[in-house]
């Protein structure tokens, strides 16, 4: 088939584009010692925090930037950056949120207001616009049952312990270049703590938003699961079309104790800049999950539609015995877009058991990579690992690698791993426009079929979202 | 004589470089049973594929005329949603899209198409798990991704099950008797030959006369070298198990 009836048909238009028009505080740009301290008192923040984050600047400023990731880019400006941009009215009286933010959320589909629910269910929701959140719901109904859902600005100043206790415990605030910028600059993000014994009554989520023009993102987010509680969280994300890039720069911890459970699900949208590979965001993403206690479960879900660039290994350190993680994720690259994404599954307790689910869809000139690896430890007896990595390829232009690394000190450990790169082939698109489906829709089709046990795991709101989400990603169809 | 619902006029195909139809004449009549028979290499499935539109496929000259219009020119789902129907010879298998999903999909465009109401889930189950015994499938063939890991004789018996849901006007069935055991052939032949209501239209392709013991046909063609060398009735059939395709010589 042609490749331009191709390309037309996975040339989807950036929906979320547009700005919001609102005034905002913003720092000058550039990084030093000075506009950190300026975001730890923006931020009505503890001393020990401020020390905390000028101790990650430092050990920052002697980190090199990564470049093992197959992925081409200009170099990043860090000096060219404005590391703070808040919207000026809010967030101190949290029922005047500026109605423009609330209109731009609820034109994302994001209800912020706690009688609107998403799909009939009702969702908590955490929404960031840049360096800020600015509305957090349903945090009352959560706090009867002991559970913590707040910002992460919030959580510093009203539960220091919990905060001193669990940040950097997971990713050390020198674990890479971009988590330890991260460290030193971040500045929203959630918080969530779930009490011993407590199953979470309704999905938590947080929408994430870059509105401010030469900003960059750098959230950071930390949800702790005590003893035997069951928690499903959720993240979405967009920003406006611009020709710059723009730097998203987060950090996730995860911790799950003893017979608990985190279900962390993303749907990324950042927007991916167009096709000559110009604007679009540049998503350096750390996430990690440690499984601390026995029996204790963490799973990621990722469906990866935006950025132009995307760097980013959800992993899970497997400590507790019997622990479980899970990674599922649909990584999609279009236009000029790049991801090198994956995952890592350190198992070090007993009878650890993972699973890896990659999907990686490439069309036009999308380069998608997978990169994924498997530790098992030398106390890691009866550790078991699956992996699938399939690859779709759309037209001639794109590409797919796949760099699976295994490191096993156990003999007794149990890794399988499988690998796949299809095409979308003439005769599977022909097949179906002969019974009279049209290509868009044959195109459509054959892709949710081959994202179909990652879309499974997405909890079913979520599902209909990532859904409609890669139609229009993939077929210019804007909805 | 009857109507004609297609007219293919001096067709000229080719694959790449390769000329494979020479200036093929046919007519297709309304209601009637046509067979193609020949050779391998003859140019029968490229046939198939010119008819349906496929992308390998490039029409250097002549006409294909449907109810009326030249089609050479339309997208393959135009001509599917006109009534043609395909039954492949090796139909593909499509990892993850389920098999009810996807048939219910053709089956709501062509309703829309004909400006008819969708039909939703429930009564498109119903009908389809009636066709689905009726055609001794397995009952889980209707959740199974569509012909992922299906026998040689499970993907015919899908292909006829669409062709029964679709209602095409004009049938083209592609060597549709290969790799079938007696059982499936039986089952295949009887839903083709509920399909006969004197309006609907067959073209078998086939290299082996076994099917038309099946589904009797009312003209034979035989196919040689990209062209349509002779036409008769179905007595050719005996003379050309007989006699071979080599001593057939063009009229």
């Amino acid at each position: 088939m042609a490749q331009e009836e191709l390309d037309k048909a996975v040339s989807g238009e950036y929906a979320l584009g547009f700005e919001i028009d609102i005034e905002e505080d913003k720092v000058p740009p550039g990084l030093n010692e000075e506009v950190i301290r300026f975001i730890s008192k923006k931020k009505d923040e503890p001393e020990w925090m401020t020390e905390l984050r000028l101790k990650a600047y430092h050990k920052w400023l002697e980190m090199e930037e990564p470049h093992w990731g197959h992925l081409e880019y200009e170099p990043i400006d860090y000096q060219s950056i404005s590391y703070f941009a808040a919207p000026k009215k809010g967030p101190e009286s949290l029922d005047e949120v500026d109605p423009k933010i609330l209109e731009a959320y609820e034109k994302l589909g994001i209800p912020l207001e706690e009688q609107k629910q998403l799909a009939g269910v009702k969702v908590a929701v955490d929404a960031v616009v840049d360096s800020v959140s600015v509305k957090t719901t349903y945090q009352e109904e959560l706090m009867e049952k002991g559970i913590i859902f707040c910002s992460i600005s919030e959580a510093i100043r009203d539960y220091p312990e919990l905060v001193k206790k669990y940040m950097f415990s997971v990713v050390p605030m020198n674990d890479n270049y971009f988590a330890a910028l991260n460290s030193a600059v971040f500045t929203d993000g959630t918080f969530v703590y779930i009490p011993k014994g407590v199953r979470c009554p309704m999905e938590l989520s947080t929408y994430f938003r870059i509105n401010a023009l030469n900003t960059g993102q750098f959230e950071r987010t930390l949800i702790v699961a005590d003893e035997g509680s069951y928690v499903s969280y959720n993240e979405g994300c967009s920003a406006p079309m611009r020709d710059e890039n723009q730097l998203h720069a987060a950090v996730v911890e995860l911790i799950a104790h003893k017979d608990a459970e985190i279900k962390y699900s993303t749907i990324q949208n950042w927007y991916p800049g167009d096709e000559e590979g110009k604007g679009g965001i540049y998503n350096f993403v750390t996430k990690r999950g440690l499984c601390e206690g026995e029996n204790s479960k963490i799973s990621w879900t990722q469906v990866e539609t935006g950025s132009a660039i995307t760097w980013k290994y959800p992993s899970c350190i497997l400590k507790g015995d019997n622990s479980v993680g899970e990674f599922y994720s649909v990584a999609v690259t279009t236009l000029a877009q790049q991801a090198d994404t994956g995952t890592k599954m350190i198992h070090l307790g007993r009878n650890t058991s993972s699973t890896i689910i990659s999907k990686g869809i490439s069309a036009m000139k999308g380069q998608n990579t997978y990169r994924g690896l498997v530790k098992i430890g030398a106390n890691a007896e009866g550790a078991r690992n699956y992996s699938e990595c399939d690859s779709l390829l759309i037209g001639d232009r794109c590409g797919a690698h796949t760099f699976p690394y295994l490191e096993s000190k156990d003999a007794h450990g149990q890794v399988e791993h499988e690998a796949t790169t299809t095409k979308i082939s003439d005769e599977q698109l022909f097949y179906l426009r002969q019974r009279g489906i049209t290509e868009e829709d044959a195109v459509s089709m054959i892709v949710h079929g081959f994202c179909k046990e990652v879309f499974s795991q997405l909890p079913m709101e979520y599902a209909v979202e990532a859904k409609a989400l890669l139609n229009l990603t993939l077929e210019g169809s804007v909805g | 004589m009857s109507n004609v619902v297609m007219d293919i006029d001096n067709l000229h195909a080719r694959i790449g470089a390769k000329e494979i139809l020479k200036g093929l004449n046919l007519q297709l009549e309304e209601g009637k049973v046509h067979a193609i028979m020949g050779p391998n290499g003859a140019g029968k499935s490229t046939l198939s594929k010119a008819i349906t539109g496929h992308y390998d496929i490039e029409v250097t000259d002549g006409e294909i005329r449907y109810k009326g219009q030249n089609i050479v020119d339309w997208e393959p789902e135009d001509r599917a949603l006109e009534g043609i129907f395909l039954s492949f010879q090796n139909p593909v298998e499509i990892p993850g899209v389920n098999n009810a999903y996807f048939l219910r999909t053709a089956v709501n465009a062509k309703r829309k198409h004909q400006g008819l109401e969708e039909l939703n889930a429930a009564e498109f189950l119903r009908e389809m798990k009636a066709l689905v015994q009726e055609l001794g499938m397995k009952p889980e063939m209707i959740n199974r991704s569509l012909n992922e890991g299906f026998s040689g004789g499970e993907k015919k018996r899908n292909e006829i099950l669409q062709m029964m849901m679709l209602q095409p006007d004009l049938i083209i069935l592609d060597e549709i008797d290969s790799g079938l055991d007696i059982d499936a052939l039986r089952a295949v032949s009887e839903g083709i030959n509920k399909m006969k209501d004197g309006k609907r239209s067959f073209l078998v392709i086939t290299h082996y006369s076994r099917i038309l013991d099946y589904i009797e046909p009312d003209y034979i063609h035989v196919l040689k070298d990209g062209k349509i060398i002779k036409t008769a009735g179905p007595e050719l059939v005996a003379e050309l198990e007989e006699k071979g395709y080599g001593a057939i010589e063009e009229a």
